[in-house]
């Protein structure tokens, strides 16, 4: 008993795993980790790393660890999608691939769960690190602190959610664990505990962000910048981190209490002693349908900034942009239910959610328009943003067709759970989301490191993404017209399918291509990086404030803060001829600060205790949390000033456009 | 004449300093504010919860035959009499009075402790009867909403220790001023969702028979 106490359900056995591919990708984990520690240590990169990064509190470097955290998850999300296809090409007939079921259940549960909220929120927060401080004309983010510990608290999650590849086992539930199926009875491992944790811990970190880039863009923006002078992608962040604000704490609620089901005995969702399965279905995507929305605004915010530097004009139909965003922010609260159509609300409601659904169609498709008028007549370049943007525009209208289509109830009956739905949200989340975090990355990759990406390898990775999604998807559509279900890990030959999932299975294999010409694009544009050096600071002739600042940026942003006088303020800068002239001032910045990391080490400890019962470790954990908080908020001056001669000494170092626009 | 330009040049140099503080101040607030709102989703989806399960009594007792109102009337008189301290205490560090400040707070505390204390009771009351949140969704429900408030209470609790500490040994200066005014933001939100709890919970369904 005092053993079960202690070591919780590690004293039950079945901790580690017992299929091969589990074992080993776990074994490759802990290997990848040891190879990395090694080389800090060999290389004597402690201290630097402890100084420049792991206490940092400046929001371009917790973007770039964002991104870093963001595309490590990406390609575990992606072999986990490679070993679906793979699955799905060969356990057809007397078959039955590599995988068993149960653990099929897992690695689709995996996917789901880490592309959202590991990989799609990670690019997302890491652009918005990076870009939107600069982009308004700010020194950092409000609560520069508080950013450094929502980052830390989202890579504990992510941590915590590749533990369960090695000790215990992940969630067979789906990526949104409905129960009846993840109550203890019928998922009685640590699998959804894992799920639950994991992301109650990153959600928590992406809340504070939420409330952190509100404030920050309604408090910070430069002089002069009103809401309707403020560029779009800004527009866009602000639309999602309000959604964020709104939706989050409802996810908060639902993985707590289905975590209190699971721990404590209580009934929210149970089959039996008066639980109700269906509320947590409809709390889950009353977060859920913001979710997308808030994934894919700021992506519908660099496509903007994108379309319109490349097509060297400004955004055509500002206005409407910005009441397209906002229309979608209430929307999109309103149409959570067609999710679950046939969960038997009634034709009335059912008729309400579907038509409210088709609303949505309208605002997206100004926005669509508006990016077309904005190319018309513009001198474009077709740069690989724009690749990545000519991808979105295709396919995005498409999946929105499909989308409007299921959003009639009646048809939706019919495509619930299948693959049709799937290859619907995919396209939409892999062309608006991925594609503009993609075009995003290359868009101000300069801005951040200091040289441009090799272009030429840019584009072929596009296009071997953009063929690659429509041979993986397109089968996917007609599969699901077939009557394919999602998650289905064998199929009776007599179906037919056998050649439409090969088909989806060589998509696969070119996306797999299109990544690693992405990575070819990264490595060999560090190599050559002396041949796309950006000295101007504004490599793509851009319009707005990010460009007006050295690549990359000062610590400071800006050694005088910007004035704004029009919507494209950069532009409007370097075509005046009189620039007011101001003079430096001393700086009050933010310190390090290594409170973030220990909130997040905590945290890990308190969900990690929590998966395995370890009831002596969690109130440590719990503590630790509260212990940190308690010294951060009473101990004395958290800033320090920075010198004029500091900044002079800085400023003469680098280069921007103005020691060129003097020329 | 170089002495007042100087004179000025400093000046200038306080107004520029003291409208940054006050800049820095006032994101403080709207942050918090802004978190207060998300604290509010958070509350209102447990209320939701509340509101689906609140018949699901699974042949246990009903919010009727379990709550005893004049109980609840006196833990709400207590939280709100607290909330009234807790602004009494604002006012006097307006009025930079160190030792009224520290008095006030205790009573706030003492206050928010005796409700603490009394709603424990209650459900240790509950749980001896059998009535814990396993018997039934409406009793996890109760159990959640109610309790998470008493979470919350707990924070402010530890939250106004830590301010007669520091107003203790810091004084009042700007920085435990802004904290202390965050803090009866804090304090006074919580009472309104008391409001709410005893509106919701208590009143309509331990209330009225439905």
């Amino acid at each position: 008993m005092y053993l079960a106490n202690l070591f919780g359900r590690f004293s039950g056995g079945n901790v580690f795993p017992t299929s091969l591919v589990t074992a080993a990708a776990a074994i490759g984990v802990v290997i990848l980790i040891i190879a990395i520690l090694l080389l800090i240590t060999l290389t004597r990169r402690w201290t630097w790393l402890w100084r420049e990064w792991l206490t940092t509190t400046n929001h371009k470097k917790i973007g770039v660890m964002y991104l870093i955290v963001a595309i490590l998850m990406l390609l575990r999300g992606a072999s986990d999608a490679a070993m679906m296809r793979l699955q799905q090409a060969t356990s057809v007939g007397s078959s039955h691939g590599f995988m068993s079921a149960s653990m099929f259940q897992q690695v689709a549960s995996a996917h789901g769960t880490i592309m959202i909220f590991f990989a799609a929120m990670g690019l997302m927060f890491g652009l918005i690190n990076l870009v939107l401080p600069l982009q308004i004309g700010a020194r950092d983010v409000a609560f520069p602190f508080m950013n450094a510990t929502s980052f830390w608290l989202f890579a504990a999650g992510a941590l915590l959610i590749n533990v369960s590849l090695g000790l215990g086992d992940f969630s067979a539930a789906g990526w949104l664990a409905y129960p009846p199926l993840s109550e203890l009875k019928y998922s009685p491992t640590t699998g959804v505990d894992y799920w639950i944790w994991s992301l109650q811990i990153a959600g928590i970190g992406s809340l504070m962000s939420g409330i952190n880039f509100i404030t920050t863009i309604l408090k910070e923006r430069a002089r002069g910048m009103s809401l309707m002078k403020m560029p779009l992608f800004s527009w866009s962040v602000l639309g999602a981190m309000v959604l964020v604000a709104f939706a989050f704490p409802i996810l908060t609620v639902t993985l707590a209490l289905l975590a209190l089901d699971r721990t404590l005995g209580t009934h929210f969702f149970t089959a039996g002693g008066g639980g109700n399965a269906m509320m947590y279905v409809n709390l889950i995507w009353a977060w859920g349908h913001p979710e997308v929305y808030i994934l894919v605004l700021p992506a519908f915010g660099i496509f903007s900034e994108v379309v319109s530097t490349f097509s060297s004009k400004s955004l055509f139909g500002y206005k409407s942009m910005v009441w397209a965003i906002m229309a979608i922010v209430v929307l999109s609260y309103g149409v959570w239910l067609h999710h679950f159509f046939t969960m038997g609300a009634g034709a009335n409601v059912n008729a309400v959610f579907g038509i409210a659904t088709m609303l949505i169609a309208i605002p997206t498709g100004v926005k669509i328009f508006n990016w077309l008028f904005t190319m018309y007549r513009g001198r474009i370049r077709f740069t690989s943003p724009m690749i990545w943007f000519m991808g979105f525009i295709f396919l995005f209208t498409m999946g929105g067709v499909a989308g409007v289509l299921m959003a009639v109830p009646a048809i939706d009956f019919q495509l619930h759970n299948s693959l049709f739905l799937v290859a619907h949200f995919h396209t939409m989340i892999v062309s608006g989301v991925l594609f503009g975090y993609f075009a995003g990355i290359t868009y101000w990759f300069p801005k951040v490191f200091g040289f441009r990406l090799n272009d030429k390898l840019g584009k072929y990775a596009a296009y071997l993404w953009i063929i690659g999604f429509v041979v993986a998807f397109g089968p996917l559509y007609i599969l699901g017209l077939m009557g394919a279900t999602r998650r289905l890990d064998h199929y009776s030959a007599a179906t037919g399918w056998h050649l439409l999932f090969v088909t989806a299975g060589i998509g696969g294999a070119i996306i797999a291509c299109g990544i690693a010409v992405q990575f070819v694009q990264v490595i060999y544009s560090i190599i050559k990086r002396d041949e796309t050096k950006d000295i101007t600071g504004d490599p793509w002739n851009g319009r707005t404030l990010e460009w007006s600042t050295a690549s990359p940026p000062p610590f400071y942003n800006f050694a005088v803060l910007p004035v704004v006088r029009s919507r494209d303020a950069f532009w409007d800068m370097k075509h005046r001829k009189d620039l007011p002239e101001s003079e430096i001032v001393a700086l009050h910045l933010p310190k390090n600060t290594p409170a973030g990391l220990f909130i997040a080490v905590f945290a890990f400890i308190f969900g990690f205790s929590m998966i395995w019962h370890l009831w002596v470790l969690a109130p440590i954990g719990l503590i630790g949390i509260i212990l940190t908080v308690l010294i951060r908020t009473t101990s004395g001056e958290h800033e320090e000033i920075v010198s004029v001669k500091t900044i002079n000494q800085i400023e003469a170092s680098m280069t921007s456009w103005k020691d060129y626009a003097r020329e | 004449m170089r002495v007042s330009e100087l004179n000025s040049a400093v000046d200038s140099y306080k107004i520029n300093q003291a409208s940054l503080k006050a800049e820095a101040d006032s994101k403080t607030y709207f942050g918090f504010w802004v978190y207060l709102m998300t604290d509010c989703v958070l509350f209102a989806s447990l209320f939701a919860t509340f509101a689906v399960l609140h018949a699901n009594t699974f042949n246990g007792p009903s919010a009727h035959s379990l709550f005893s109102l004049p109980y609840a009337l006196a833990e709400t008189l207590i939280l709100l009499t607290s909330s009234f301290t807790c602004g009494l205490a604002i006012l006097a560090a307006q009025n930079k009075a160190k030792r009224l400040v520290l008095f006030w707070l205790l009573i706030t505390f003492l206050l928010g402790l005796a409700f603490l204390v009394l709603e424990f009771r209650e459900f240790a009351n509950f749980v001896n009867q059998g009535d814990s949140w396993r018997r039934s969704g409406f009793l996890s429900s109760y159990f959640t909403l109610v309790a998470t408030h008493g979470l919350h209470i707990t924070i402010g609790l530890l939250w106004i220790g830590t301010m007669m500490f520091q107003v203790l040994k810091k004084g009042l200066n700007r920085i435990t001023v802004r904290q202390l005014t965050l803090m009866s933001l804090f304090w006074h939100f919580l009472d309104l969702i008391w409001i709410f709890i005893f509106s919701v919970v208590y009143l309509i369904s331990g209330g009225l028979n439905i």
